[in-house]
């Protein structure tokens, strides 16, 4: 059966307008689920009417890829734990970079590629299907510490990486004076794929969130690149959506950790512990606590802001967290959390850990919305989280965090800092809050601390 | 569709892009993530085309590893996100 070829861009047409829908859906908690079904349903309608196209002639390696691709994805949805999550969005990244990479191939391969436009087209939807790919599965293995999360790389590797892009944009140009030359055109793919490992393999593992949300948005502008040589409406606009989504929320994270995007990708982080030494920061002025202590102290107050950091998701304690949060509510106590953006190992990863916990949405505080609020907070309970409560990012002009957005847990009434030892974060910089006349260091492993918390304040 | 069509609707796409992404609250910021995924898999459509095509046999395997690679993207992708989505509804 053949239909016309306007009636399937109409229902493409339509599908992109259950995509816009499905994202707008996304806005608010309620709406959600509901976006994601609208946007699932797009998508069935694209797929449909495009087996309906009048190039589809045979239906056997349709349906042995569908069928191999719906079950590893389903496994993979089934199964991932969600402290995995970062590692399933880049393998995701990646296919769909691979896919759009090798749709970009096939069309190559058939010949339909013969103006000007779409032979640019197919180039740059190998080239950044091909980057994509290769860049998620390195940011995949470093996330899964397949490999090590610490930057690797070789001395003048950026000056390979503009030689490996410059000639991939060369070779392009090439395709275009001499259409079908499969050489060039082999050469380009290994080109691109060689420049998503070496653009990646540099970055450190705490940067991770900042290069899957990147990549994120090169899979999308892979896909509007495809949608260019096929001449489909539903990929450009689908594509670009993506690709924009992509890179706010790459902006987001760059944002919070206050760096901007060409020094996360080329960039070395800041030289720390030059001006500051922990013994001199931490010497005398350590105060530390119990954890029956810290429930008599809980008892009186009114208002506790528990800030987590991924430190607790290691520790699997999210359960115990929000058990402790419904003891101190049933008392009447009023409990939040002030979530950091870059609080989990990828945007909103630490909200997902907590809603699976149970905690209720609407407790999620982000970081904008929590700050006026400490000076009214008696108790604010830190468990896991270092760097991004670190003072000296507000008052040191000389630190290497100087102007990252932090959490002003320090204006609190007590802090309570749930810590196995004095040790430094990420940034590898002692830490002032620990020192503060406010602070009490509760010492030892995060879930047994807030389980001996609860047991006290049960029993108290 | 001629290339200046094209463009006009990747440019206007990303605006409205940005228009909407900008209203999402960070709470829900990796079901975004994983939603975005889940709708690039509409590189499934080019995929289908080509793997359809029975254009010999290079096609076919690039047709192939796209319609797996882009199922894989659809599925999971929708599906994942559903499961976290599902964590935030109940109260």
């Amino acid at each position: 059966m053949h239909v016309s070829q306007n009636w399937i861009d109409i229902a493409y047409l339509i599908a992109a307008c259950l995509f816009v829908l499905g994202i707008k859906g996304l806005t608010k908690p309620k709406t959600a689920v509901r976006g994601n079904l609208l946007a699932a349903a797009g998508m069935g309608v694209a797929a449909l009417v495009t087996l309906l196209n009048e190039h589809i002639v045979t239906y056997e390696v349709i349906i042995a890829g569908v069928v191999v691709g719906g079950l590893i994805g389903a496994i993979m949805a089934k199964k991932v734990q969600m402290t995995s999550m970062p590692q399933m969005i880049a393998l995701l990244n990646g296919f769909g970079g691979g896919a759009s990479f090798a749709v970009a191939s096939a069309e190559f391969f058939r010949g339909s590629a013969n103006d000007t436009v779409s032979i640019i087209a197919t180039g740059a939807a190998v080239l950044i299907g091909a980057v994509t790919l290769t860049g998620s599965l390195v940011a995949f293995a470093k996330l899964q510490e397949l490999i090590d999360g610490q930057p690797m790389g070789f001395p003048g590797m950026k000056l390979v990486n503009a030689i490996l892009f410059i000639g991939s944009l060369v070779g392009i140009g090439y395709l275009v004076a001499n259409p079908g030359n499969e050489i060039v055109f082999w050469s380009l793919v290994a080109a691109a794929m060689v420049l998503g490992l070496f653009l990646v393999l540099p970055i450190g593992g705490a940067d991770m969130p900042v290069v899957i949300a990147l990549l994120n948005s090169y899979s999308g502008v892979a896909a509007s690149a495809a949608g260019f040589v096929m001449g489909n409406s539903a990929l450009i606009i689908t594509g670009s959506l993506v690709g924009a989504s992509g890179l706010i929320l790459t902006s987001i994270m760059c944002k919070a950790m206050n760096r901007s995007l060409t020094n996360v990708l080329f960039g070395v982080m800041a030289e720390a512990g030059e001006a500051m030494d922990a013994d001199e920061v931490y010497a005398g002025k350590v105060k530390s606590t119990s954890a029956d202590e810290v429930a008599m102290m809980l008892e009186t107050a009114r208002r506790v802001v528990i800030v987590p950091g991924f430190g607790l998701a290691m520790a699997q304690a999210q359960h115990a967290v929000r058990e402790m949060a419904d003891t101190l509510e049933a008392a009447g106590i009023e409990v939040e959390y002030a979530i950091h953006p870059v609080a989990g190992r990828m945007p909103g990863h630490m909200n997902v850990l907590l809603a699976e916990a149970e905690v209720p949405y609407d407790k999620l505080k982000d970081m904008d919305q929590i700050n006026p609020t400490f000076e009214q907070t008696d108790v604010a309970i830190v468990l896991g989280a270092n760097d991004v409560t670190n003072p000296m990012a507000r008052e040191d002009k000389g630190s290497p965090i100087y102007g990252m957005p932090i959490l002003n847990v320090d204006k609190a009434k007590t802090v309570v800092v749930v810590k196995r030892s004095l040790s430094a974060g990420f940034a590898g910089l002692p830490n002032p809050l620990f020192a503060k006349d406010n602070t009490l260091m509760l010492f030892g492993d995060g879930k047994g601390a807030v389980l001996d918390i609860t047991t006290a304040l049960k029993e108290g | 569709m001629d290339f200046v069509a094209q463009l006009t609707l990747f440019v206007l796409a990303i605006f409205l892009g940005v228009e909407l992404i900008t209203k999402v609250p960070p709470t829900l910021h990796t079901p975004l993530m994983s939603g975005s995924n889940a709708i690039s898999g509409i590189t499934v459509v080019g995929a289908l085309i080509a793997a359809g095509s029975d254009s010999g046999m290079l096609i076919n395997v690039l047709g192939f590893a796209a319609v797996v690679l882009a199922t894989i993207n659809v599925i999971g992708g929708f599906m994942v996100t559903n499961r976290m989505l599902a964590m935030f509804k109940r109260k």
